[in-house]
């Protein structure tokens, strides 16, 4: 079983990618459980989602503690916890950062940043980098398909705003791949 | 299991609920009657009756005695009397 | 059909194809989605029904009340506070015997203020009259959702069953799920038939005084429908297990009791976790195993006793309190050996108020807490920096 977690503040949309990624495992036969949790109840608050995939039915229901990836949606959240600290040795993080940003110590773990939110203000003038984060972690890790990710937007978004966000994730996925491979 | 807790509308009528008064009944005194049926209309037992002046009367088996009738009769032509008394 | 949903959707899906004539609702933290998605497919025109929407959840319960009452299939769904508020109607929804469906998005109550998970809300309606079901996964949600429609209003029975659904944890999670066709639903569940409802036609008076000539029958008569509704309920689950091809636990599950010497007792989605671990620890070669207890009231005593008779050592894990005794299962479970031969160990934990994280290490240390002195009431992950001790007036 592969575990993720997603941190973000509630708005950046974490629920969404949680939800768009096990769809996405969904698709490809694996076994999928997304779930948040909240704090504050409003907007702004840090807030966590949690992604498990596995190729076994999935019962455990605690929050994940030590997992093997995780999303950064909002890098200002970095400066508050070291997020890397209880991950699995040889796990990967994904962080929506330009160049210049802080970053806390990562050992025996690989980190990447992805600069998400410029590339969606490209896209369609928001900085809203949820997407493109999580295409750029389906190169970087392989766990879902490129393709499987865009056929979870379809199912849960229509239109242009589906159209946005597949794109956001096709450029974030060949940014990695641009930039780390 | 099912107990009956529904009942028939007018069911009411077995229980005779005249013996609830406490002392006090109406009287009907026949004299300054408009028929504006008032009396019949508040009437929250709706045991009052009458139609021409001066003949509206209630039945004594239901009637509680609450007194609402002789309250607001606007000719106070019905007023409260002791039980024993005749009507 | 299977499909990857949040756990309202699912439910929501559940509900409508159950085609409710009436929903009335309203808003509170976790239970919204549920009956937002419904609204949703009501304006969509995907759902004909009556969908009223009201000012608080006294008036929500109080109009299911009214249009069951006049015989119409009806729906409505609260969490907490919300519920605590309907608590006073959903007396007069069992005492009248009209089957209502309710879920309980299940979240702790304030104060302090907590919109977060654990089980103290529907506990509170314990002796209401309501049946209780408390599911662990969002599968579980679905199928006895169907399975609450048709036990309610089964003419034997006329009761409300609430099913209750941990808020967040499944409320809010997503996860692959198995949606029945409605042509499925269709021959599963019949059109509801009351024998005695509001009808201008032939009219009835409904919520008469009772005196203490007549009152205490009531009570006696939903005692002993409970009763009978622990031999109804497997006769219906039957039904469902033939229509839908998937199998369905309605008074509990046993989970590798099988020559288990420790076993822990639980309810709702926590059970999952617990399963974890038992596996773990029987690959470890400890002889424990788990039991998911469903149906809350009625409480199976019989059954649950069957099922654990050979156990010495029981524990369980509580998610709500009574304050001032103990865990409201723990005592039911104490209460179920009392005066039989070779009762066993029963001790008792209290774990994930408000939330709080039940994770593997701790169903593993509950597990060893097993071997020693009998427990009553323990608060599992409780943390003690936060503990001020008496407080002092100077």
């Amino acid at each position: 079983m592969r575990q993720i977690s997603i941190h973000a503040r509630a708005g950046q949309g974490a629920i969404t990618i949680a939800s768009l990624l096990g769809t996405a495992a969904f698709l490809e036969g694996k076994q999928a459980l997304a779930f948040p949790h909240f704090g504050a109840a409003r907007m702004g608050a840090p807030m966590d989602s949690f992604v498990r995939i596995s190729e076994q039915e999935i019962r455990i229901r605690s929050q994940i503690y030590e997992p093997n990836y995780i999303l950064v949606v909002d890098d200002t959240l970095l400066r508050g916890y070291n997020f890397f600290q209880n991950m699995i040795p040889g796990g990967a993080s994904f962080i929506n950062l330009s160049e210049q940003g802080y970053l806390p110590e990562a050992e025996g773990i690989s980190v990447y940043c992805i600069p998400a939110d410029d590339i969606a203000e490209n896209l369609f003038g928001k900085r809203m980098g949820n997407t493109a984060l999580l295409g750029a972690f389906s190169a970087g890790t392989g766990e879902v398909s490129l393709d499987s990710l865009q056929k979870a937007i379809d199912k849960k978004f229509d239109g242009k705003i589906a159209d946005v966000n597949k794109k956001a994730i096709e450029e974030g996925y060949n940014y990695f791949k641009k930039k780390y491979t | 299991m099912f107990v009956n807790i529904t009942c028939k509308p007018g069911t009411t009528r077995n229980i005779e609920t005249g013996s609830w008064r406490m002392g006090l009944k109406p009287k009907f005194l026949h004299k300054n009657c408009k028929a504006c049926g008032l009396c019949a209309f508040i009437c929250p037992e709706g045991v009052i009756e009458g139609k021409e002046k001066n003949t509206f009367y209630c039945y004594y088996n239901y009637c509680k005695g609450c007194g609402i009738c002789a309250e607001e009769c606007p000719g106070q032509d019905i007023i409260m009397v002791e039980e024993g008394e005749k009507v | 059909m299977k499909d990857f949903l949040e756990g309202s959707h699912a439910v929501a899906h559940a509900v409508k194809i159950c085609k409710p004539g009436v929903i009335s609702a309203y808003p509170i933290t976790p239970q919204t989605h549920i009956v937002e998605n419904l609204a949703e497919f009501v304006a969509s025109g995907e759902l004909k029904t009556e969908f009223i929407n009201v000012e608080s959840e006294h008036s929500a319960a109080s109009v299911v009340l009214g249009s069951l009452a006049m015989g119409v299939r009806s729906y409505t769904a609260s969490s907490s506070q919300g519920l605590l508020l309907m608590e006073e109607v959903l007396y007069n929804i069992a005492g009248l015997r009209l089957p209502l469906v309710i879920t309980c998005a299940n979240r702790a109550v304030s104060a302090p203020l907590s919109i977060w998970n654990d089980q103290q809300d529907s506990e509170a309606l314990r002796d209401a009259g309501v049946i209780q079901l408390y599911v662990e996964n969002i599968q579980e949600a679905v199928d006895l959702h169907l399975f609450a429609f048709r036990l309610a209003e089964d003419p034997r029975v006329l009761l409300p069953v609430m099913v209750c659904m941990d808020g967040f944890v499944l409320t809010h999670a997503y996860e692959a799920v198995d949606i029945p066709e409605e042509s499925e639903v269709d021959s599963f569940l019949p059109p509801l038939e009351l024998r005695e409802k509001l009808d201008t036609e032939n009219p009835l008076s409904m919520g008469i005084v009772s005196d203490a000539r007549f009152y205490m029958e009531t009570r006696y008569a939903i005692q002993e429908t409970m009763k009978e509704a622990i031999v109804i309920m497997p006769e219906l689950k039957k039904d469902f297990i033939q229509i839908t091809g998937r199998n369905l636990n309605v008074f509990f599950e046993s989970y590798k009791l099988e020559e288990a010497q420790k076993v822990i007792i639980c309810r709702g989605s926590v059970s999952g976790t617990v399963k974890e671990v038992v596996d773990e620890m029987r690959d470890e070669g400890h002889k424990v195993g788990a039991l998911k207890l469903i149906s809350y009231r009625p409480f199976p005593t019989e059954e649950l006793y069957r099922a654990l008779k050979n156990i010495p050592l029981i524990g369980v894990l509580d998610r709500a309190i009574s304050l001032g005794s103990s865990g409201p299962m723990y005592t039911e479970f104490k209460a179920l050996f009392q005066g039989k031969e070779g009762t066993p160990k029963i001790s008792g934990f209290i774990g994930g108020l408000g939330q709080r994280d039940i994770t593997k290490k701790h169903v593993r240390e509950m597990f060893e807490k097993l071997d020693g002195e009998e427990i009553t009431c323990e608060f599992i992950n409780l943390n003690v920096e936060y503990l001020m001790g008496a407080r002092k007036y100077t």
